[in-house]
């Protein structure tokens, strides 16, 4: 596609990046096809070639953003689906990236906009914080349905309430800093990201995929140091949080890999293995020893369920008769490719996998976009449990907490995928099964 | 670069009230005003034309639509109207005194009779929703645009639009048994219903291909075949393009139909392969993608007369695939081809020729020869079954001497389609980018019959008028 940049503009190593990408896309829509946001809202706009539009337009003419552009880029939920689809390779995930921290920079929001994402950039990567917030959130929860007003604020409020859990769970050691020796003889060694929001929401994953994995002979470290990974500061189009964040764990592990040496960087939530295999490009014209580092660590960092399929998985436990419709999570399907790991898995174990209709599409969770923009994603969540039930599942595995938390309290219980692995090699079923099952054993 | 005939400047000065008088029928969030939220309205699959329209109107009914219909027609306000926007004519370029009228919203299916084989779609269901919602039914909607993911039933209509399966199931107008539609007038009419050659003048076939000259379409009732047994594809890799073109007519003038048969040349086929991971013959110079279906024993039967025909021709290779997953890569490469071609190329244009698959090596060499001539690439992908030619121009759009020079490559190369006795346009329509090669095709007689029918619905030229006749002709 035609793009229309000064030469002058073209020196700046940002805007010669999204040249690059514009450049790349030929227009012929097939993008929109399968972007969630056009399939509901059924306006160019709303689609990611729409978008693409709007953000050479933005980026060509060089002024601050304005509030129609900001509308369109801030519905996208960044699922990357277009991604998949897209013939000719748009990256549409640095592009728009790119228009994000545009927007940061040169568009004020109102005042109360404002002040959720800047709180919800402050809380939500630190667990400690997130837990006193989510313990206020629970006494406040009961009462949400009296916040006044329709707007859009008032509806965010009422969706960040709706999204606190009603019970939380207490603080588990196996995710503080410590190292988790393999069982038997050591056939690797790991660091593991435990995240930041999830081990607040459900530290039951980390517990997982460290009895997993110790028991496969992985010894699976969780360095000092590391954090939150920047994703949900970076999708804010908040360039330095997201660098520190990731700065910090780039120290805490190439000193592991420098170290006593790491065979892989395990994460085990999606959105986040996304960003930190993008740290290479993050850091493109940064010093080094970043550059190099961030190079390095994007190369090491698996999704869990890519890390069993090279190590290898295998049950113990006989075949539980379950059905387990799969949810993909955009950040594996779409920002990872990876498809077929996890359901290989998952009937290694022993289980019935079914995968829903429109399996590509975004269940509206997409980091904070439930919080942001709730009426898209309630509309999202409802499609995709539809979708879901079609299939008649007993329960869902997903790779990812924010879609488990985005499609909890429907008819299903939700797991991720790493808790069915490791219960049917050995570990304990997953506590919210514990209905279904003594049900079924009734 | 192509003439747009110059706006009414009394339309353009009344402006503002034209939008109010669209948000007093339709809902806030469906029209659109502000030049940058137009913007990406301005073009279509065919991006070296664009033009921002005075507005964008988002019905999401067939009464909105007449509504809004009935309001421009009375106003004296042009319309283009849009699907998906995959033209690759320019068919949904706007102009600057028109609305646009976008029927993506109008994207329901109304119904499905599995016994009677008919489906009733709204004109803003992509072609492939049509197989998806009956695919587990064990049926399909045949006619398959490579664009099928994103192209709108009601953009195929228009343009009487084909695909790679077209050569055993014919093409759109081969599958459609009525519509709705909204006149320029405002008023709702049905022609056709659900069964068979209607009574009457053929009215489905007048509208078929009228390139949103005639009337809106807002639903389309077409017919859904139940899917084959099963269906088989081999990949044919040869020495050359014009080798490749000659196994084609052999295969075609020996009386055998496969479902489908493709043309890709070594552009494509790279390209192509980088997309899709299809394992494509990269040693191959052209390649032929052949498809039959039917019962194992028939598609063993067919696959063995193609092969000992293709074997007369020197393949490189003939490999036929072994798994269902094989065969959807295969598909998914050839239907992304030319959004693939955004890889080796930041632009090109989209031809779409037909000739006779007895001229094709010819044709194919005077392309060649063209091509390094004009020192622009191109990539050849296309139909070859029914010698409906795509040779994809490669250009760059930031130079403006490119440009033309790809605009007159493609005028040669359409010029070449008519004088081997083919015509212009296969599947993409005439829309702006062929309209002033018409007068190569059709005598000036010719032209005013067909103008004449255009004048017939719509007496005040206003619906999408820019289009398909040559500007002079149209102002006639
Ligand atoms: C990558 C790519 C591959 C393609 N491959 C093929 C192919 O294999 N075969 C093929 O035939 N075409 C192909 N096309 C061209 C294009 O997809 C078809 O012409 C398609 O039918 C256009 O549908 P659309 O919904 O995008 O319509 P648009 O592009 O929006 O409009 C097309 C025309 O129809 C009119 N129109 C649209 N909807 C209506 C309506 N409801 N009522 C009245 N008028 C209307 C418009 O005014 C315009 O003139 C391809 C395009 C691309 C980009």
């Amino acid at each position: 596609m035609q793009t229309n940049f000064s030469p002058d503009q073209l020196r700046d190593p940002e805007l010669a990046e999204s040249n690059t990408i514009l450049r790349t896309c030929v227009h012929c829509g097939f993008c929109t096809a399968t972007c969630p946001t056009f399939v509901l809202l059924g306006d160019e706009l709303d689609s990611p070639r729409g978008r693409i539009y709007l953000i050479k337009d933005m980026l060509e003419s060089g002024g601050p953003a304005t509030e129609p552009v900001v509308r369109h880029v801030d519905r996208c939920l960044s699922c990357l689906s277009c991604m998949t689809t897209c013939p000719s390779g748009v990256h549409y995930m640095h592009l728009v990236d790119h228009a994000r921290t545009h927007i940061e920079n040169t568009y004020r929001r109102p005042l109360p906009e404002r002040v959720l994402r800047s709180v919800l950039a402050l809380v939500l990567p630190r667990p400690w914080l997130m837990r006193l917030a989510l313990l206020g959130a629970g006494v406040a929860r009961p009462f949400r349905s009296l916040l006044p007003g329709k707007g859009m604020m008032a509806q965010r409020l009422r969706a960040l309430l709706a999204l606190a859990p009603r019970r939380l769970p207490p603080p588990s050691a196996a995710q503080s800093p410590q190292v988790h020796r393999a069982e038997g003889k050591r056939r690797g060694r790991v660091a593991l990201l435990t995240g930041c929001a999830q081990q607040v929401l459900a530290p039951e994953i980390n517990e997982a995929t460290i009895r997993l994995l110790t028991r496969l002979g992985i010894e699976v470290v969780i360095p000092r140091g590391m954090g939150c990974c920047g994703a949900l500061t970076h999708h804010m189009g908040k360039h330095e949080p997201a660098m520190a964040a990731a700065r910090a764990n780039l120290a805490a592990w190439s000193a592991e890999a420098e170290g006593e040496g790491l065979d892989a960087v395990i994460i085990n939530t999606s959105g986040c293995g996304t960003t930190v295999k993008d740290y290479g490009f993050m850091f493109r014209a940064e010093p080094e020893p970043w550059r190099g580092r961030a190079e390095r660590i994007s190369a090491l960092a698996m999704d869990v369920s890519e890390y069993l399929s090279r190590i290898g998985y295998a049950p113990t436990r006989p075949a539980p008769a379950l059905t387990v419709a799969y949810h993909a999570a955009c950040s594996l399907q779409h920002g990872q490719k990876i498809t077929v790991e996890p359901k290989a898995l998952l009937r290694r174990a022993g289980f019935t996998v079914v995968e829903p209709a429109e399996g590509h599409l975004c269940c509206g969770s997409a980091g904070t976009y439930n919080m942001m923009q709730p009426a898209i994603a309630t509309r999202l969540r409802e499609r995709k449990l539809a979708n879901l039930a079609a299939r008649r599942p007993d329960l869902v595995a997903a790779g990812n907490i924010g879609c488990i938390t985005q499609l909890s309290g429907g008819d299903f219980p939700l797991v991720h995928t790493i808790e069915l692995l490791d219960w049917m090699a050995g570990g304990p079923a997953p506590a919210s099964l514990g209905p279904l099952l003594a049900a079924r054993a009734a | 670069m192509i003439a747009l005939p110059e706006p009414k400047a009394e339309v353009l000065a009344r402006r503002d009230d034209i939008v109010a008088g669209l948000r007093a029928l339709l809902p806030a969030d469906a029209v659109i005003a502000e030049p940058e939220r137009l913007r990406p309205y301005e073009t279509d699959g065919l991006t070296a034309y664009r033009q921002i329209p005075l507005a964008v109107a988002l019905p999401s009914t067939t009464d909105e639509v007449a509504a809004v219909m009935a309001f421009c027609h009375r106003e004296g306000v042009r319309v283009v109207p849009r699907g998906a926007g995959t033209s690759l004519s320019g068919g949904a370029l706007p102009l600057a005194d028109a609305i646009v009228i976008g029927l993506m919203r109008l994207n329901r299916i109304l119904s499905v009779d599995y016994a009677d084989r008919v489906a009733v779609v709204q004109a803003g269901v992509t072609n492939i929703g049509i197989t998806q919602r009956v695919q587990e039914e064990g049926f399909f909607y045949a006619p398959d645009p490579s664009s099928q993911l994103a192209c709108m039933i009601g953009g195929n209509v228009n343009m009487n639009s084909g695909g790679a399966h077209c050569l055993k199931y014919g093409v759109t107008a081969n599958n459609l048994l009525g519509l709705r539609i909204v006149t320029v007038e405002g008023e709702i009419v049905e022609i056709g219903g659900a069964h068979l050659d209607a009574a009457g003048y053929d009215w489905l076939g007048l509208l078929t291909g009228s390139e949103g000259q005639l009337a809106i379409v807002t639903e389309v009732t077409v017919r859904i075949l139940r899917s084959p047994e099963g269906a088989r594809a081999m990949l044919a890799g040869f020495r050359a393009n014009e080798v490749a073109g000659a196994c084609v007519d052999a295969i075609i003038s020996s009386g055998i139909i496969p479902v489908a048969l493709e043309f890709m040349d070594r552009p494509a086929i790279h390209a192509c392969e980088a997309f899709a991971h299809a394992g494509y013959p990269l040693d191959a110079e052209a390649l032929l993608i052949i498809e039959v279906e039917g019962s194992v024993e028939e598609q063993d039967r067919l696959l063995g007369q193609i092969r000992t025909i293709c074997e007369r021709f020197d393949p490189v290779s003939l490999r036929v695939a072994q798994t269902a997953e094989e065969s959807a890569a295969i598909w998914k490469g050839r239907k992304g081809a030319f959004g693939a071609v955004g890889r080796i190329s930041p632009d090109y244009l989209c031809m779409d020729g037909t000739i006779p698959t007895s001229r094709l090596p010819e044709v194919l060499g005077r392309i060649g020869a063209m091509s390094r001539e004009y020192g622009l690439q191109v990539a050849n992908i296309f139909h070859a079954g029914d010698g409906n030619l795509h040779p994809l121009i490669m250009f760059d759009a930031n130079d403006p001497a490119s440009m033309h020079k790809a605009e007159c490559f493609g005028a040669d190369i359409l010029k070449l389609c008519v004088e081997v006795g083919g015509c212009l346009t296969g599947e993409h329509g005439v829309g702006v980018e062929k309209r002033d090669l018409m007068d190569v095709q059709f005598t000036p007689t010719e032209l005013d019959q067909q103008r004449r029918i255009k004048s017939a619905f719509d007496p005040g030229w206003l619906l999408n008028p820019h289009k398909v006749f040559p500007l002079a002709a149209a102002a006639a």
